[in-house]
């Protein structure tokens, strides 16, 4: 096993491992937002909210996230430049369009732009949340005195056109990522066939779908409402 | 029904003299070319014209120019055989072209296939692949009895399907990453559906891409545009079949 990772396929298996663990996530990440909009009062949010940062199992989980999205990352970069540098003389004309998906070309733009938003995101969030809980206000729901993270939220997108669509925009870049990366994850990992490949390619467009017009919901929700 | 013909087209193509001199593009103008003509054969009338004219030939792969050797290649108008798809470059027809157009012609580009002259590339690369594991060491014996080793058809039909591939290198310029692991996937496809492959499967993925990795090919991004380019239609579930078979071998270390 020694030098697993950086062979080819090793390094592309860290990639899908990764991937397909921050696929999870985001489904998990998408459920809990959603409470944003069915409540209007926050309780059910600040409850879905309350329970996420208590769980000890979230708390395990955290890291490890964290952790994935480091490696999905860093490595996303190197290996990047090692696909580039296979080519030292470009070609001076391409015409890739009809071969090949506009998204699966640009995995690593859509990436990074995806990053830029995941930046600005926990900042606007996460990082409030985590780290300066004491700046939020406090709620009481059932006799447990809680943050009140819908207020956070709901007041970024109610007091800003820019935001809203600073996050429509996120939604939809990520997935364009997803369309291409959650099928290519498991052609990876070899886990596709003659009937699993067309199957999963429709689940990743599927998915892709779900989890665009669920994040873009969240804010176009705000955005009409109020 | 007679061809129609082409008055007038502009060939641009990749001149350079030999790997360590710097290349550039020529533009050269050609007339009266007979759609019904192959790319090659109007390749063969302006080398004429060259000649006549004193100026080196243009130099190019070719061989059997029946679409089956996989010794053509070229990038045509921004694709790897041209605008024609499940053909090589010797099987490309002048009607794929228009009146007064300008064609780019170029060499395979990828850091493993460098440029030996004009548009012919090293592809010794994948010889050096094929080395290293695309073959049969075990000892299977003599002819044996027809239907004595039995094998369901869908393998045999995987395999040939596999083992369609020339090895014309067109996988690799077509991807974005030149990414040669339709190639090495195919290989090692077209030997591990088989019983008598079967036996070195592991040692074979592991070797192959190991050369390969070692010759400086990219890593596949599952773009696809390999199995779209490729004159034998070779699937991508054979890079499927190489993860799997390599990912197994690696954990089973």
């Amino acid at each position: 096993m020694s030098n697993f990772l950086t062979s080819s396929i090793g390094r592309k298996f860290l990639m899908s491992i990764t991937g397909l663990f921050l696929v999870m996530f985001i489904a998990v990440h998408l459920l809990v937002n959603l409470l944003l909009i069915f409540d209007d009062s926050g309780e059910l949010f600040n409850n879905g909210a309350h329970f996420m940062a208590t769980n000890p199992l979230v708390k395990i989980m955290e890291p490890l996230l964290g952790l994935g999205f480091m490696i999905h990352i860093i490595w996303s970069f190197f290996l990047e430049y090692q696909n580039w540098s296979a080519r030292p003389v470009k070609f001076n004309q391409r015409k890739p369009a009809g071969s090949s998906s506009w998204a699966s070309r640009n995995m690593l733009v859509l990436g990074s732009l995806v990053l830029v938003f995941l930046i600005i995101h926990i900042i606007n969030f996460f990082w409030v949340m985590r780290f300066n809980p004491h700046t939020m206000g406090t709620v009481n729901i059932g006799g447990v005195e809680m943050e009140d993270a819908y207020t956070l939220v709901s007041d970024l997108f109610k007091g800003s056109l820019l935001y809203c669509i600073f996050y429509i925009i996120g939604g939809i870049l990520l997935g364009f990522h997803l369309s291409h990366g959650f099928w290519s994850a498991f052609q990876t990992l070899g886990l596709s066939n003659k009937n699993w490949l067309k199957r999963l390619q429709f689940l990743s467009t599927v998915y892709a779908v779900i989890i665009s017009v669920g994040f873009t919901v969240i804010p176009l929700y705000f955005l009409i409402k109020f | 029904m007679a061809d129609k013909i082409l008055k007038k087209l502009n060939i641009k193509v990749w001149r350079q003299n030999r790997a360590s001199e710097k290349g550039k593009f020529e533009t050269y103008t050609i007339e009266n070319i007979s759609q019904g003509s192959s790319f090659l054969e109007m390749m063969d009338i302006l080398n004429n014209e060259l000649i006549e004219k004193g100026v080196d030939p243009i130099a190019f792969d070719h061989d059997c120019r029946e679409g089956i050797c996989g010794t053509c290649s070229l990038f045509i108008n921004g694709r790897p055989h041209g605008p024609d798809t499940e053909v090589t470059t010797c099987q490309l027809h002048m009607r794929k072209f228009n009146e007064g157009e300008t064609i780019t012609v170029e060499p395979w580009r990828a850091r493993a296939f460098p440029v030996i002259k004009d548009l012919i590339v090293d592809r010794s690369a994948f010889e050096k692949i094929l080395q290293a594991g695309g073959f049969i060491s075990v000892n299977t014996g003599g002819v044996p009895d027809g239907n004595a080793i039995s094998i369901a058809y869908e393998d045999a039909e995987e395999s040939m399907d596999a083992a369609a591939c020339i090895g014309c290198g067109a996988c690799v310029a077509a991807c974005k990453n030149s990414s040669a692991m339709l190639f090495v996937s195919a290989k090692v496809s077209h030997l591990a559906k088989l019983p008598q492959g079967r036996v070195e499967a592991k040692k074979r993925a592991r070797n192959m891409v190991a050369k390969m990795d070692e010759l400086g090919f990219g890593g596949c991004t599952n773009t696809g545009a390999c199995e779209a380019e490729c004159p034998k239609s070779i699937s991508i579930l054979n890079i499927a079949r190489m993860n799997r078979e390599y990912l197994v071998a690696r954990f089973s270390e």
